[in-house]
């Protein structure tokens, strides 16, 4: 959940990257990486501050670039997405693959995993092939020391033939030397001899036949060698690429042509043909991960993993599984919402003291009333109110739901939740990028990424806005607390509040299972797809980086758009509220139109257009409420919940008012941020209109639903 | 049991098995390929999720979750 200006404005999508170079002779380094090997940790730990990125631990859904200076030269690091290798079985493979390819990087570091080695040298000897301007970081060293797992680093530097840094970034531990290896790679004082894979004899046959050809094309620019491996392969992917890099299609020349079925003949006499070509070429780099990796590791403790084995047994066994991922979410939102009371409310009254204050001022000064109440009623006021309502609970949850995230229990939360999904004949990765949607559902939608099948990754953008987001949830908390929870005292008071809100995102989930299923028996006709999923070790995680990280990368940013909304938001109210036609106002107009068909939903006029003026950001949905009441009627001061409460009742809300005002704001449309967020990952105005129609078309019914049974049954 | 070949959905918890053949074709095989299930690579049932389904298997250092579809697919040898 990557919630910096990078993943949820414009940078999230592009696709292509532009470097910025400061000095012509800035060195511009690739970090490639399998998933979960810390290699985000590595980026910010060289970076520092000077970098825009956000993203979500393992999974860099965007190229991000940050800078660092070494000695006498800047380093621009391109962060590309983590993957287990470079034959592209995925978009973000692809950007990978791409990069290091065409990219034209002066250098790349391969970030790898201490404790998993073997499997990570995959990557490395892929990109060996590639380019071989190349670093390796074997990161994690102080989790393989505490696993008693060892790592020979100077015999890997020897046998890969390229320089082997070791790092525990999480502990700042070897990034100078990290970085000393790769001043010097791309000064050159440094050369480099690449460990190349050898292998089985016809294929190597077919390869050194094909080989000057391919190079002749290419005036060797790119590796021939890997090119003609690719060709042989057939791969479909990486030769489109090339056309698209070259701007000509290898297959058009005759000489590449004629040796390619010469060496296709080769393989075929020795019974080598599609399916098979793949296995050999993969068996042969694995057979020698194997053989480096026994040289280097050693294993001192046989069941080096235990802990992580126990923990998994009880939180994703079949009897403690959900219920505590139930108790787990529960008690973030307990924590958020007993702990945000307090520092709420304290905010609320210091604010509002604040507007007191400016309304003397500005009285003071003999300013016209209507420039007063511009500025203190309509745009200080609205701002006041998104400040003390949200930044508190984001303050609380951000670091908490971060906590979980870097401890690892995500990707469980997946595992536990997969057969779910797989029934809703969807991707067991959507319920990642849900849990993503929880901090900001914009972030869920650019996360979708991580799930490759296409039909799959439509289903879980068009589905994301079903999980409340963080600018959503305190309006929920303030909602519960004033009509559900609010005649308790004490402990219960915040237990129930809980427990209703625990209902609600539940019903948010079961609402995104229950569409999903709808959309792949429909209009998204599927079978789901394969997927694997990599349960990476628990990992201690480091409470100060997260307090700071979710505080200012996250927290900051969120609340700041909201402002950035509010304010003119404030303002179009304001004015809306105070200008006059026919004698009534244009917001009474306004909301008189909505009026009757709010009423038919259990909501009211206001509430509904509260709503559709909050399409910029959710956040100001309430304040808007606030206002528009606060205009209509006479002027009250009020700095609690309480108050607030008894402002709402007097304008007629019943507890079925309040349930619909929920349902609703679980389940309408998209924000603003989020639709333009859908329209470029889809790429198509068809699934933006979709992505808008389906929540908002389900939330009405529902509500309408909810409200003609009450009424029926005449309890509200 | 040792020797017997089955598919890797049927290896039970707590059991070692060696990869003999991948079923899958096109881009699923490329998957189990990337995370080194070549053949004779050891693999471990671990754990069941909530539902049974998918299960989490320990390959090459790794834990790594597959539902039964793509497991079934994955022919072992019980060690």
């Amino acid at each position: 959940m990557g919630l910096t200006s990078n993943s949820t404005g414009i940078g999230a999508y592009d696709k292509e990257l532009r470097i910025e170079r400061i000095n012509e002779d800035d060195k511009v380094i690739a970090l490639a990486g399998n998933p979960n090997v810390g290699k985000s940790t590595i980026f910010n730990s060289l970076t520092g501050l000077n970098q825009h990125t956000g993203n979500w631990p393992g999974k860099t859904v965007t190229n991000a670039q940050g800078r660092y200076r070494y000695k006498d030269r800047n380093f621009i690091l391109i962060d590309i997405p983590g993957t287990y290798s470079l034959m592209a079985n995925s978009v973000e493979e692809e950007i990978a693959r791409d990069f290091i390819l065409f990219g034209n990087p002066d250098g790349t570091i391969i970030v790898t995993d201490a404790t998993l080695l073997e499997r990570n040298l995959n990557l490395v000897l892929q990109t060996l092939e590639i380019t071989e301007s190349v670093v390796v970081c074997v990161n994690l060293l102080d989790e393989a020391k505490r696993k008693k797992i060892h790592v020979d680093i100077d015999k890997l530097s020897k046998l890969l033939g390229v320089p082997v840094a070791g790092t525990s970034a999480n502990i700042g531990e070897g990034m100078e030397q990290l970085m000393d290896s790769v001043y010097k790679l791309t000064d050159g004082s440094i050369k480099t001899a690449p460990f190349k894979v050898r292998y089985d004899d016809p294929v190597e046959k077919a390869v050194s036949l094909l080989e000057p050809a391919v190079g002749d094309v290419l005036c060797w620019k790119l590796n021939s060698r890997w090119v003609s491996l690719k060709l042989l392969d057939g791969d479909i992917n990486i030769l489109d690429s090339l056309k698209k890099y070259l701007g000509f299609d290898l297959l058009s020349n005759d000489d590449i042509v004629e040796r390619l079925n010469e060496a296709k003949e080769i393989l075929y006499s020795e019974g080598i043909t599609g399916d098979n070509f793949r296995d050999r070429i993969v068996s042969a780099i694995y057979k020698e991960c194997e053989t480096i990796s026994k040289q280097v590791v050693k294993f001192e403790k046989e069941k080096y993993d235990m802990t992580d084995r126990k923990i998994d047994r009880i939180l994703t066994s079949k009897k403690y599984g959900i219920p505590v991922m139930i108790l787990l979410l529960g008690f973030i939102l307990w924590l958020t919402i007993t702990g945000a009371n307090y520092p709420s409310e304290f905010l609320a009254s210091i604010l509002f003291r604040i507007e007191e204050a400016l309304n003397e001022f500005f009285i003071s000064q003999n300013t016209p009333s209507w420039l007063r109440g511009l500025f203190v009623t309509g745009i200080y006021r609205t701002l006041a109110w998104v400040v003390s309502v949200m930044l508190p609970p984001m303050a609380i949850f951000f670091p908490l739901f971060t906590l979980l995230e870097d401890l690892g229990y995500l990707p469980r939360v997946a595992f536990n939740l997969d057969n779910f999904f797989k029934k809703a004949c969807c991707h067991g990765k959507q319920a990642l990028t849900m849990c993503m949607g929880f901090g900001c559902n914009a972030a869920g939608v650019v996360g979708c990424r991580i799930i490759d099948s296409p039909r799959e990754r439509l289903i879980a953008i068009i589905t994301n806005n079903f999980i409340p987001c963080n600018g959503r949830f305190p309006t929920l908390t303030a909602i519960i607390t004033m009509f559900f929870a609010g005649f308790l005292t004490g402990p219960s008071k915040s237990i129930v509040s809980t427990m209703i809100l625990t209902m609600v995102i539940l019903l948010g989930i079961a609402m995104t299972l229950l569409i999903s299923k709808l959309l792949s028996k429909t209009i998204l006709k599927g079978l789901p797809s394969s997927f694997t999923l990599e349960l990476p070790p628990y990992r201690k995680p480091q409470i100060g980086k997260i307090i700071v990280r979710s505080i200012f990368d996250r927290t900051i940013f969120v609340l700041g758009r909201a402002v950035a909304v509010a304010a003119p938001a404030g303002l179009i109210i304001w004015v809306m509220a105070n200008v006059e036609v026919n004698g009534l106002s244009l917001l009474s107009h306004f909301s008189g139109f909505l009026d009757p068909f709010a009423r038919l939903i259990g909501l009211d006029g206001v509430i509904l257009m509260a709503f559709i003026l909050g399409f910029p950001a959710n956040e100001i949905v309430v304040p808007i409420i606030i206002m528009s009441y606060l205009s209509t009627g006479g002027l009250m001061e009020f700095e609690n919940l309480a108050e607030l409460r008894e402002l709402l009742v007097s304008k007629g809300w019943s507890w079925l008012t309040a349930i619909c005002f929920m349902i609703f704001t679980l389940i309408h449309f998209p924000c603003g941020t989020t639709c333009w967020t859908i329209k470029k990952e889809t790429g198509s105005w068809k699934w933006t209109a979709v992505s808008i129609l389906i929540p908002t078309i389900t939330g009405t019914v529902i509500c309408f639903i909810v409200a003609s049974i009450a009424r029926l049954l005449g309890v509200a | 049991m040792g020797g017997q070949k089955i598919p890797l959905s049927f290896l039970p918890l707590g059991r070692k098995g060696r990869v003999k053949e991948l079923i899958s074709d096109g881009i699923v095989r490329r998957r189990m390929l990337d995370l080194g299930l070549i053949n004779d690579t050891e693999i471990e049932a671990l754990q069941k999720s909530p539902s049974g389904d998918p299960v989490a298997y320990f390959v090459r250092g790794a834990v790594i979750a597959l539902r039964s579809e793509e497991a079934s697919k994955i022919i072992v040898e019980l060690s």
